[in-house]
């Protein structure tokens, strides 16, 4: 991986930087992802910004598998029965109404919590319609999304990420370094609303953005907030080149999707040194500012410093940092009541059935005033049909009590059908490795076409030379695909255990989001290159049916399509190691090869 | 500070298919939705929250929860024909519902349900209005509308078209008008949305981020001035506000007296006949929204100017897929839009 060198402020200095300016204006920031592990850093950051935030702010952690009326508002139920009529919850989101939402395992939160968190940070509001009520509360808050994710694709929702000002990696930091005196920011939290910001600084951040590939508006606005902040940070009522640099340090250079061109990436290190290399920074006199192009420049050099470092691989890849944000990420995440909800039936909660509580009480609802004229001979009545009966004695004060009989009973049902998740190992190995990769990509785009009607997914693996690369991270959006299987590369030799062991891991992390995952290898079969890159046929070969065992042991179903021009005794023997389909198709065009897929996975 | 005051939708910078379309479909709700896919960021959902602001107050009937017209006798419930039955309906004005539709809402919400309070306390089967209630006569707005539920989807299209709401549950049996245009936004490398959705939509725009600088500053520039001040802000704007809602009336009054030429029906099936779009749904919205826009701008009669711009939003969805074609669907209505009426 490319490192950028030691920058003059360290990681924890910047960390802590962002903090101070998150704690100056936690709602207009939106909040912060923090990438690391749970661990002693990360622990130091949080108290750090608690500390900085007033005493009494209201600080909440919202655990991964927070339900909707939780975070929202909803029914309390306990006070529902016990008083007889809907009393209202309040949300994690009203609760944390002017303070900070910690979200724990932000890059598993599903799609459905990060809409709602994204429409509190824009909107301000907390609305739930829910249990019969429609709830509104105040919530401006600021997200911290604890990021712990590993791999690249493992990150918070995009539309989440968005919204939040800043992106630290705390990673690199070693806990002796995380220490570090905490500003004082009640002065300037006190200035913020006075500080003013020049229409040249303006131009400079949107520029900025507009240089590092930055498409959405939301980061200039987050970039200008953050500016604001930090010149009431250091006291000032008018934003200096000075803030606006750090705000593009900290807000603009970890969205960067390109490195700009003028700008030196290669060397950020001596640049970013100096943020201000040029005019002294002087508060006291505004006219004195360079001009906008200089004004500019210096920003954007002060934004490449903190590009990430494997932007530049993924560069290389010609994905961009496409694979960072993955589109529907969270929505198909295990979630602890699998599948979706299709409604509500009569039925008894057991077996793990889950008892639906709102549409009993609806059900038992019309029928009260009945029961409780007629509730002492039923309830005397004994024999095993005798009636459940719940009862709910609110005080000794009240005879009114909610009778509730097992033919009230709701159980929710859920839809278990899991997605597919169809993965593509293609051999780009040899000479025919355009032919067949661009069948392959064929095949996806239509199985794409039409499993977007079933919301299926499909994902594009490709192996040659030393190793296999994942051209295309598991998708359902055609858009998508289309834009990542613009380049392939081609041609090397045939790494078949690396192409089985990415294919095994792709698997798991398939079904860790609760989808079934399909492979189908497109390959002839002749391994000639062993997991660590070097050459020869028997250790690549003996390598190769170690994995594809391994890929039997985990059940993961397979089709292995030799498309060699002469189907041989390779490719078999891989398949029946594999446990997979065998399909000999010499000339496999894209639409036989999503018909043989289809077939498979139905 | 209050976020209540919502952005003006005057201030929003370009855009202009975007706003458009949201403005045609104010001026004829017979369009059939609206439907924003593309980048985040972008102002959509700003665009669609200060529609509330904008538009005119409407007269409802005093009392009834569904909005109803007291101009339109055939649309009114049935509480509505009762109360008329015992004498001239009251009126008062309410401002046009933009309806939030919130990605977890339950059923329940959305249709409508047992009144579980008055079923609790006076065990009497009551229906409480849900969303499609409250959004009648007005805008249901869904954001990230391909992440909705399946069967929510299902239930809003089935809504949206019929222009009614049938409720069967709980042992009640209810049906009220729904009147509502659909508006959803959404990003579509999140998922795409279902053909059968979109094909319910009248008119689709895509969204991109403005790539000149000079439009990117202005729209920082006025949110940071809203941001500041939305009072202040809104206040500056209100002229223009006041103008573009003045426009809307007129546009509105002045629908029915539009002309559409034999000529602009011909020129709309020829366009449709070359893209090869299935059903006659996208040949009545293209006319539908040309005469919308002649009202809006004030013109007697549709023409082709018309039919040139609303042709891209009203078609662009409407085309068979061809997953292996890699002209975006905007692309290709535009090149038979310049092969039918030249450059």
């Amino acid at each position: 991986m490319t490192t950028q060198g030691p920058d003059d402020p360290t990681p924890w200095a910047e960390a802590m930087q962002a903090a101070a300016l998150l704690a100056i204006d936690p709602a207009g920031l939106g909040g912060a992802s923090l990438r690391a592990m749970p661990g002693p850093v990360r622990d130091a950051w949080l108290a750090l910004l608690r500390g900085l935030l007033p005493a009494g702010t209201p600080w909440r952690r919202v655990p991964l598998a927070v339900g909707d009326s939780r975070l929202l508002g909803g029914l309390d139920l306990t006070a529902t029965l016990q008083s007889g009529r809907p009393v209202a919850e309040r949300g994690l989101l009203a609760e944390a109404d002017g303070g900070v939402l910690v979200l724990a395992m932000a890059e598993r939160v599903t799609a459905n919590t990060a809409a709602h968190l994204a429409m509190a940070l824009d909107t301000g509001e907390a609305i739930a319609e829910r249990d019969g009520l429609a709830l509104r509360a105040p919530a401006r808050l600021a997200v911290v999304a604890l990021d712990e994710g590993l791999a690249p694709e493992e990150a918070p929702p995009a539309a989440l990420l968005e919204r939040l000002a800043f992106r630290l990696d705390l990673h690199a930091i070693a806990p002796r370094e995380a220490e570090g005196e905490a500003p004082d920011v009640a002065a300037a939290r006190a200035r913020l609303p006075a500080v003013t910001a020049g229409d040249d600084i303006l131009v400079a951040l949107c520029g900025t953005a507009l240089a590092l590939g930055i498409g959405t508006l939301r980061a200039p606005v987050l970039a200008l907030r953050a500016a604001r902040a930090a010149a009431a940070l250091a006291g000032r009522d008018a934003v200096t080149e000075d803030d606006a640099a750090l705000a593009a340090r900290l807000v603009l250079g970890p969205r960067a999707l390109v490195l700009p061109a003028e700008a030196p990436a290669e060397e950020p290190g001596s640049e970013a040194e100096q943020p201000a290399p040029e005019p002294p920074p002087d508060p006291g006199e505004e006219d004195d500012l360079p001009d906008p192009q200089a004004l500019q420049d210096m920003i954007l050099a002060a934004a490449a410093a903190a590009v990430p470092a494997h932007l530049l691989d993924g560069l290389k890849l010609g994905e961009a940092a496409r694979s960072r944000t993955p589109g529907k990420a969270g929505a198909q995440k295990a979630s602890p009541r699998r599948g979706r909800p299709i409604g509500v039936r009569a039925g008894e909660p057991r077996g793990g059935a889950r008892l639906a509580l709102v549409e009993t009480l609806r059900a038992a609802a019309p029928w009260q005033r009945l029961r409780r004229r007629s509730a002492a001979p039923i309830a005397a009545r004994p024999g095993e049909d005798m009636p459940r009966r719940i009862e709910i004695r609110p005080g000794e004060d009240t005879p009114r009590r909610i009778e509730i009989r097992r033919e009230d009973l709701r159980i929710r049902r859920f839809r278990q059908r899991s997605e597919t998740a169809t993965i593509f190992a293609v051999d780009a190995s040899g000479s025919a490795a355009l032919h067949r990769l661009g069948e392959a990509k064929g095949a996806v785009e239509l199985l794409l076409a039409d499993c977007y009607v079933r919301r299926d997914k499909v994902a594009l693996l490709a192996f040659r030379g030393t190793g296999a690369e994942l051209l295309l991270p598991p998708t359902s959006s055609l858009v998508r695909a289309k834009r990542s299987l613009a380049g392939l590369p081609g041609g090397g030799g045939t790494p078949v255990a690396a192409a089985l062991d990415a294919a095994l891991a792709l698997a798991d992390a398939v079904r860790r989001k609760g989808q079934t995952p399909l492979l189908v290898m497109l390959t002839d079969g002749r391994a000639n290159v062993a997991r660590d890159g070097a050459g020869g046929r028997a250790r690549a070969e003996a390598e190769a049916l170690e994995a594809a065992r391994a890929l039997r042991a985990a059940r993961v179903a397979c089709v292995l399509v030799d498309v060699s021009p002469r189907p041989a005794e390779a490719g078999r023997r891989l398949a029946a190691e594999m446990g997979a389909k065998y399909l000999a198709l010499p000339y496999a065009d894209a639409a036989t090869l999503s018909r043989a897929v289809k077939a498979e996975a139905a | 500070m209050s976020q209540r005051v919502p952005f003006p939708f005057s201030a929003i910078v370009g855009q202009d298919e975007m706003k458009l379309a949201i403005l045609v479909a104010a001026v004829d709700p017979g369009i059939g939705g609206v439907l924003a896919f593309g980048d985040r960021g972008t102002g959509k959902s700003t665009a669609i929250r200060a529609l509330a602001g904008l538009l005119p107050d409407i007269p409802v009937v005093e009392g009834c929860a569904y909005r109803c017209d007291p101009g339109d006798a055939r649309a009114l419930c049935d509480d509505c024909r009762a109360r008329q039955a015992r004498g001239p309906l009251r009126t008062r004005m309410a401002p046009v519902p933009v309806v939030d539709l919130p990605l977890g809402a339950t059923e329940d919400r959305v249709v409508g349900a047992l009144d579980i309070q008055r079923a609790l306390a006076n065990g009497e089967k009551a229906f409480e209005p849900g969303l499609l209630a409250r959004a009648n006569r007005g805008f249901l707005y869904i954001d990230e509308a391909n992440l909705l539920e399946d069967h929510l989807v299902d239930l809003l299209l089935d809504v949206a078209a019929s222009g009614e709401n049938v409720v069967e549950r709980e042992g009640l049996s209810i049906r009220h008008p729904a009147r509502f245009v659909l508006v959803g936004s959404g990003n579509p490398e999140e998922g795409e949305l279902r053909p059968q959705l979109l094909d319910r939509f009248g008119l689709s725009v895509e969204v991109r981020t403005p790539g000149d600088l000079p439009s990117r500053i202005e729209v920082i520039r006025r949110r940071d001035a809203y941001d500041r001040d939305p009072a202040g802000f809104a206040a500056q704007w209100g002229g223009a506000e006041a103008e573009l809602r003045g426009r809307i009336l007129a546009a509105r009054e002045g629908l029915a007296q539009v002309a559409v030429p034999d000529t602009a029906y011909e020129r709309a099936a020829q366009l449709c006949l070359s893209l090869g779009t299935d059903g006659l749904r996208g040949e009545l919205t293209l006319i539908r929204t040309a005469r919308a826009l002649a009202a809006l701008e004030g013109s007697a009669a549709v023409g082709d100017a018309e039919l040139r711009r609303v042709a891209p939003p009203a078609l662009r969805h409407r085309l068979r897929r061809n997953p292996l074609d890699e002209a975006v669907a905007g692309t290709r209505v535009e090149r038979a839009v310049q092969e039918l009426f030249g450059p």
